[in-house]
């Protein structure tokens, strides 16, 4: 491991570990990716964040040289797939997303098959404990769960000791226990000095686990920054949501309910208010100085004859950061 | 880590064993099966000695003079007990003592009827001091290599090595791209050749357990003759398996679904079966259709080991189906490279 970081700081200073420049890809009509820039820093954890069919697996794809782009370069470590594939695989790791390892073969075989692929890496019994499966050793890799199948996946990336590693979707299907566990597991080898590019649909995952975030939609990037500085675009630091009815007909849900009219001028008037939409009979305010805010809005509403049904804040996260670039939600595919 | 276990290619082939040896079924198809058929096929179409014929005569010295001949069991009936045995297919033949000698009643279409005609005659005739006029003696001879066993013995080898070359590799192959896995393997920096060729050296192996089991068992069991040498026998075989692995990659390199690879192996192999003479000579099919037959690999195959074992045939005289075999190696094996879908 060393030995390891001695070589990364050298290799920082010839090149960035990715660089995407006008990449673009279709199939068929799709256009997956459409004029795609990025650049990754040494030693950062980097996630692309989109909902499903924004062009994050396309794209992570076409930097670990399985899907050849229709346009654009790629460079990884300063080097490129047309000329120096071999040396690249030996390089970098790789976890798809939907692998189904051989069933049969037990844990420690498959990583030690994997292991021989590579000139230099770390030894089998390292990758074990590091993706926590010594108790599954021995063990068939039909009889793991789905995070322990994760976590052999990323022992199978990490085996080579890969300078840049590649995660598309790492918890996807995961339940919530299993996915905090390999957020822990994510979070060691951030420590350890790996870059890391990843891809997820949870805001929350990209969050907790990325040092700057690229927001994807229709094979675009939208924003890009640190999860911070994304939020803060926002405008607030909360989000109000509301939904109301006539107080003259408290109850009036349903198909055959009055469409209640909110004065949004009335609303985005109050100081401390940056914006609003409408999703579904929801109301979301972003909303700087909560507290202060939130009795204006009670007032500005009680003043029109109107009645709450339903009241809720939170802190905005990346979802807002999304909902307010797309006017969709993360996850509405 | 030693420096074999290093080796991708080694790991590679290491984990085909091992998938194998784990799916039993796999284990029951390529080894246990063709023993139990060829044992079936043995005991159904054996060269059995020649029968005793089962007769009855009307009188106690009628009976005596044919129980007196080894190839004839008779019993003593009367007259309308013994029309009932012949009636029912009890005995063969009813030799009836009349004032002036013997009447046979006995079915002339029948050809074991006709012999038991034959030998009771003799048998009475003799009893009634008749002598050869000239001398005779019997000199048996059992020739083996020319029973049906030794006939299908080598046709199973030969659909042997087809099947578990075409499904070995073909299941294991499409499995692995339905799974990801091959576009998984491809994303490492593991050589693809290697991956292909550890399914070979994987099938070399099992070749030589496989063969040695199945003709060991013909060879001790029925006596099934070796008269080519054996080191040319050892490659056919492994050159029919090569052939059929190649077949195997050639199915599996494009298709994505189990359903898909299964519906195109049993394409190719169910012609095999029904045409290149496993059961029986592939020669039966008519004229037209001939250079059809004779062009399929498993044909050529079986005609191979057909001329080693029972005829002797060196590698010189088996040009045609020897050459028919590499032809069946290379093209399969040049378009599956060509063609070969890694995701």
């Amino acid at each position: 491991m060393t030995d390891r970081s001695g070589h990364l700081e050298a290799g920082s200073k010839a090149s960035s570990p990715l660089l995407l420049r006008g990449l673009r890809k279709a199939f068929g009509d799709v256009q997956a990716v459409d004029g795609l820039d990025l650049e990754v820093l040494q030693g950062e954890c980097f996630g692309l964040l989109g909902p499903n069919g924004a062009g994050k697996t396309t794209t992570i794809e076409v930097c670990e040289g399985l899907t050849a782009p229709d346009e654009g370069t790629v460079e990884l470590l300063g080097l490129n797939w047309g000329t120096d594939a071999n040396e690249l695989r030996q390089r970098i790791g790789i976890q798809l997303q939907e692998t189904q390892f051989t069933e049969k073969l037990t844990v420690e075989e498959t990583l030690r098959l994997f292991r021989s692929f590579y000139r230099h890496g770390i030894s089998v019994d390292e990758s074990v404990r590091t993706a926590q499966l010594e108790e599954k050793r021995k063990s068939r890799v039909g009889g793991l769960s789905g995070g322990q199948k994760q976590r052999l996946a990323m022992a199978c990336a990490l085996v080579g000791d890969p300078e840049l590693l590649f995660l598309d979707e790492p918890t996807t299907g995961l339940d919530p226990q299993a996915r905090r566990h390999l957020w822990d597991l994510v979070d060691e080898l951030k420590q350890a000095g790996r870059t890391i590019i990843l891809t997820t649909h949870y805001m929350e995952e990209a969050e907790r686990l990325c040092d700057r975030v690229a927001i994807m939609d229709h094979g675009r990037v939208i924003a890009l920054g640190t999860p911070q500085q994304l939020i803060a675009t926002v405008g607030g630091e909360d989000i109000v949501e509301f939904a109301v009815s006539s107080s003259q007909v408290p109850k009036g849900e349903g198909p055959g309910a009055p469409r209640v009219q909110v004065d949004v001028e009335k609303l985005t008037a109050i100081s401390g208010v940056q914006s609003h939409r409408v999703d579904a009979g929801l109301h979301q305010l972003s909303v700087s100085e909560l507290h202060t805010t939130v009795p204006l809005i009670f007032a500005a509403l009680a003043a029109e004859g109107l009645h709450m049904s339903e009241f809720r804040t939170h802190s905005a996260t990346l979802e807002d950061v999304f909902v307010r670039l797309t006017g969709r939600n993360l996850r509405d595919e | 880590m030693n420096k074999l276990e290093l080796s991708s290619l080694y790991q590679l082939t290491m984990a085909r064993f091992r998938l194998l040896l784990r799916e039993p079924e796999a284990i029951f198809w390529i080894f246990i099966f063709p023993i139990l058929l060829a044992a079936g096929l043995g005991i159904a179409f054996r060269n059995r000695p020649a029968d005793v014929l089962p007769v009855a005569a009307t009188t106690p010295q009628l009976t005596q003079a044919l129980a007196a001949d080894k190839g004839l069991n008779a019993a003593e009936m009367d007259v309308a007990a013994g029309t009932h045995a012949l009636a029912t297919g009890g005995i063969l033949l009813l030799a009836v003592q009349r004032p002036d000698g013997v009447a046979y009643q006995y079915d002339d279409t029948n050809p074991d009827a006709r012999t038991a005609r034959l030998v009771a005659d003799r048998a009475v005739q003799a009893a009634a001091g008749q002598r050869d006029a000239v001398r005779a003696e019997n000199e048996l001879i059992h020739e083996t290599g020319s029973r049906y066993i030794d006939f299908v013995v080598p046709g199973l080898l030969g659909m042997n090595l087809m099947g578990s070359a075409i499904w070995g590799l073909g299941f294991a192959i499409v499995e692995a791209r339905q799974k990801k896995l091959l576009k998984r393997m491809v994303a490492s920096p593991m050589p693809r050749w290697e991956y292909l060729a550890s399914f070979l050296l994987s099938r070399l192996v099992m070749l030589a357990i496989e063969v040695v089991a199945f003709l060991g068992f013909a060879g001790i069991v029925f006596g099934v003759p070796f008269r080519g040498p054996l080191w040319q026998l050892g490659f056919l075989c492994v050159l029919t398996s090569m052939a059929f692995s190649a077949l195997g990659l050639l199915i599996s390199s494009r298709a994505k679904t189990m359903e898909a690879a299964s519906g195109l192996m049993n394409l190719v192999m169910l012609p095999m079966w029904i045409l290149s003479g496993v059961f029986f000579s592939a020669s039966r099919f008519p004229a037209v259709i001939q250079p059809f037959v004779r062009a399929l690999p498993l044909t050529a195959a079986n005609e191979a080991f057909r001329a080693n074992m029972l005829q002797g045939v060196g590698l010189n005289h088996l040009v045609a189906p020897v050459a028919i075999l590499l032809a069946w190696l290379i093209m399969p094996f040049a378009v599956a490279l060509r063609i070969f879908r890694w995701r």
